[in-house]
């Protein structure tokens, strides 16, 4: 390691061209070069250099206004590592900010990223206790009562999705793959689509199992730990990578499929995770070289499309890990269009962040607003009945956009809309 | 290079300038000023203030300010130009016009599209596209640079053989004067015999004379097909051979691209693709026509020239996609070469075409002299080259030997009756070579027409004119 708080290695491989720029959505919303990849990577660059101070506030404002949604890095002709240096920058931050937390916030941030996400009886205690106060009734008596409003809880409350049941259970049964049986693969469950997505993790291991994988859902394993990576818990996000690791270990499949973006780019990175961890590393290297998206699986490996009409017409929203961070832009598109009948009618902007961003949303308000405004104008303009995503922040934030503006726009993941097609094909 | 921290300005003026603008389009924090520091140059050097004018009114008010309290001006776009054009480079007031980016009216009966400075040319572009309309100029920054930086340093790129550069597309302009008077000049006409051509004077100003606030920009017909055709030839004397022949035989094509040898080798490091790597040159030719059967016939003639001229090889795309993979090696030359050594200074110099093998041989026996890698690539169709100089920034002796190679290119440019910017213009970069490229009447006159605009010289000052001493 160099003295720098930043490895400047990185920050001189930008040469300042600014194709970034247009591509970053908190440019495109406030149009101030502080506030672009370009503008960001020279505020680093002064902090290294001591001309500022990486805890001034303006400094840390910035590198939490960021998105880390990585569209930068995917046109950047110069590679330069941007998501990296972000990470590192919130990593620094949170050990240097920790000291003087408020009770409040240690409070939220122990619960968030050392209980929920870090515990899996505890997640699905409080997913079960969400999915009781849906079905039960009281979710309409809060609302009603406007005692949500009282305790402040109320833009909170309505991010809430629909919670499936039943849950998807590390260490289930899986699915047999139909015909002749092409690659055993391993589902990663993942913690929210495992429990309030369950139906996409199902339609995730049926979809499959349709193209010829038997699918396991390997026990043990559990959160991905992107959350922990965006919100600057390092140590917590290798816990729970070697955690997963050492779970996926136990299956040795030939791929590790994930359906949610976000995860996925956190999975295909535990080797930068884990590369100072002698034990770990190479280890971690096995395990990301396995991951795929599940769009990208079914479209690298060979994919029989449905045989049944789905008279639907569907727009295609990417999730910023899988367009940027990811790289994977056509196979979605292929997939859909692979269905017959189905419509595919492209939006403006399609990759242009819905400012979701894990808990974005929370916390820069004003911003994430104004994008996820953009989307659905975007969206809704091209007429689809369907907006198709892949993670599970955008359908969170998509779907409580469409109910504010009282759209009946339905979000679907993509192996939802496969999965229908292959039901219907097999009721014909 | 200055490295001085930002200095404030006196309290007053700060206040009267937030009276103007507002707090929020008033930036003073370190983080802003160090973020409006630098373009796409390495040089760097803060303002004590960036402003976010939304109007010609705002502009105006901050100018007669300005000139009151004698503090420099300079205007900004994207900050993406390549000649320090935009650094604020005597501290003051960072004018960045990102915020004036309305596209007001794309006017079809008259083909004529108004637009504030701020608009992003491929946004432009787009947007004219739809309604069957074509703004042809593509500098390589086409996607993040703004109509107004392209402008102020009168951007080209390599459609410009076929379709003439930025100053060939502004019909009208709205421009503030230094001194805060606001001025309209040209129309959305054709023709204009009506007094001096003012608004060309504007063109290619760098910023100096004053700010582009609106402007009406010519628009054509878009053409209907495209066709792309890659050629390798055993020397650039041959590429060049074939370049003056097609040109003569009548044929026009949109844009010919080269690529030496180097750049070749440097292409296929970072991205192979398959080039040959002994080949002397490669040629990237780019057809476009509003009829199938010309566009076919006119792209197989071009090839055939080619062969005719001793190319090794000559590929010509099926089809769009295939036009497409076409165009990679090209874009993967800026990129291959930012991989190759850790910096690079990339000239923009400019010959008449059949000056190129001269240039080219001069060019190689520079790189030869310093001991510096000197990939040369650019457009060969209208004799614009960018030969770029890959360093490392940390090794002063290596950076003097790229001064003095700099300043060779430069005289050899020259010498062969060229000039030393063909599309970025000069800022900070070249100013110092002024002299040499324009003689001393020429740049007194300049002068003369900048004191007259300008008498406070508060807009970009230290740009374009020689001061003796080097910015970088």
């Amino acid at each position: 390691m160099t003295d720098n708080t930043f490895d400047q290695k990185i920050i001189d491989n930008c040469v300042r061209c600014g194709l970034c720029l247009a591509t970053c959505p908190t440019y495109v919303v406030k149009g101030v070069e502080t506030s672009s990849p370009r503008g960001r990577i020279s505020i680093l660059n002064a902090v290294n250099k001591g001309n500022l101070n990486l805890m001034d506030e303006g400094v840390v404002s910035q590198i939490y206004e960021c998105l880390d949604c990585r569209a930068c890095e995917a046109v950047c002709p110069s590679g330069v590592q941007y998501g990296k240096l972000v990470e590192n920058a919130r990593e620094q931050i949170e050990e240097k900010r920790a000291l003087h937390y408020s009770m409040r916030v240690r409070l939220i941030r122990a619960i968030a990223l050392r209980g929920l996400f870090f515990r899996r009886w505890l997640f699905v205690a409080f997913a079960f206790t969400m999915l009781l106060y849906q079905r039960s009734g009281l979710q309409w008596l809060a609302r009603k009562s406007g005692i949500l409003k009282l305790l402040r809880l109320a833009a909170m409350e309505e991010m809430l999705p629909h919670i499936d049941f039943p849950f998807v259970r590390p260490g289930q049964k899986g699915w047999q793959a139909q015909g002749k049986e092409k690659h055993k693969v391993a589902l990663f469950a993942g913690c929210i689509m495992s429990t309030a997505f369950s139906g996409i993790d199902s339609a995730t291991g049926r979809v499959l199992a349709k193209n010829g994988a038997t699918v396991e859902v390997p026990k043990e394993q559990w959160c991905c730990g992107a959350l922990h990576i965006h919100s600057g818990d390092t140590s917590g996000a290798q816990d729970l990578a070697r955690r997963n690791i050492a779970a996926f270990e136990q299956s040795d499949t030939e791929y590790i499929i994930i359906n949610a973006a976000g995860c996925g780019a956190a999975l295909k990175e535990y080797d930068h995770l884990l590369h100072d961890d002698p034990e770990w590393s190479e280890r971690a290297i096995t395990f990301s070289r396995k991951v795929r998206d599940v769009s990208e699986y079914l479209a690298e490996t060979g994919f029989t499309p449905p045989t049944a009409n789905l008279d639907l017409e569907v727009t295609y929203q990417e999730p910023c890990h899988l367009a940027h961070a990811q790289r994977i832009t056509s196979q979605p598109r292929r997939l859909l269009k692979a269905i017959p009948g189905l419509r595919l009618k492209e939006m403006e902007d399609s990759s242009l962040c819905c400012g979701s961003a894990g808990v974005y949303n929370l916390l820069n308000p004003t911003i994430a607003n104004e994008l996820v405004d953009r989307k659905l104008n975007n969206a809704l303009a091209t007429g689809a009945e369907a907006l198709c995503t892949a993670n599970p922040g955008c359908h969170i934030q998509l779907e409580a956009g469409l109910k504010r503006k009282k759209k009946s726009m339905k979000v679907r993941h993509i192996v939802q809309i496969l999965d229908e097609a292959y039901r219907k094909e097999e009721s014909q | 290079m200055i490295e001085e921290k930002p200095k404030t300005l006196p309290p007053e003026v700060i206040v009267a300038l937030q009276a103007i603008t507002g707090h929020e389009r008033t930036l003073t924090s370190p983080e802003d000023l160090i973020a409006y520091s630098y373009d796409a140059t390495w040089i760097e050097s803060p303002p004590q203030v960036v402003i976010l004018p939304k109007s010609a009114a705002e502009i105006s008010e901050v100018l007669k300010l300005a000139n009151r309290y004698k503090i420099p001006v300079a205007p900004r776009g994207a900050g993406s130009g390549l000649s320090g054009g935009s650094v604020p480079q005597q501290g003051g007031i960072a004018l960045a016009l990102t915020l004036m980016d309305r596209i007001l009216e794309i006017d079809t009966e008259n083909s004529v599209a108004v637009v504030e400075p701020g608009v992003i040319t491929f946004a432009l572009q787009k947007a004219v596209e739809k309604v069957g309309l074509f703004y042809p100029p593509d500098p390589s920054s086409l996607k993040q640079s703004a109509i107004g930086g392209n402008i102020a340093e009168n951007a080209g790129g390599a459609r410009c053989l076929k379709y003439g550069v930025t100053s060939d597309y502004v019909r009208a302009l709205e421009v503030v004067l230094p001194t805060g008077e606001i001025i309209h000049t040209g129309g959305k006409m054709v023709k204009i015999a009506t007094g001096y051509n003012l608004r060309h004077l504007f063109v290619g100003a760098e910023g100096t004379l004053g700010i582009v606030s609106r402007i009406t920009l010519k628009l054509i017909p878009l053409p209907k097909y495209k066709r792309t055709a890659l050629a390798t030839f055993p020397s650039v004397e041959s590429a060049s051979v074939a370049v003056t022949q097609i040109m003569e035989s009548g044929l026009l094509p949109a844009s010919i691209e080269l690529m030496d040898n180097l750049t070749i080798r440097c292409v296929e490091e970072f991205k192979p693709a398959g080039l040959p790597l002994d080949a002397g040159a490669l040629l990237l030719f780019a057809m476009d026509s509003n009829y199938e059967q010309i566009l076919l016939s006119e792209t197989e003639a071009v090839a055939q020239i080619c062969r005719e001229c001793g190319a090794t090889s000559v590929r010509v795309a099926a089809d769009d996609s295939e036009n497409d993979k076409l165009w990679e090696a090209r874009r993967a030359v800026s990129p291959a070469l930012a991989r190759r050594r850790p910096n690079k200074l990339g000239e923009d110099i400019s010959v008449p075409r059949s000056a190129l093998p001269e240039l080219v041989r001069g060019i190689a026996e520079i790189a030869e002299r310093f001991s510096l890698p000197i990939p040369v690539f650019g457009h060969a169709g209208d004799g614009n080259l960018h030969p770029n100089m890959l360093c490392d920034r940390r090794n002063p002796q290596e950076m003097e030997r790229v001064h003095a190679a700099a300043a060779e290119i430069f005289r050899l440019a020259v010498r062969l009756g060229g000039t030393l910017s063909g599309e970025h213009g000069i800022g900070l970069l070249k100013k110092e070579f002024m002299m040499e490229a324009l003689g001393a009447e020429q740049v007194e006159l300049m002068r003369r027409i900048k004191t007259t605009f300008d008498p406070n010289g508060i807009l970009n000052g230290g740009k374009l004119f020689p001061t003796g001493e080097s910015s970088w």
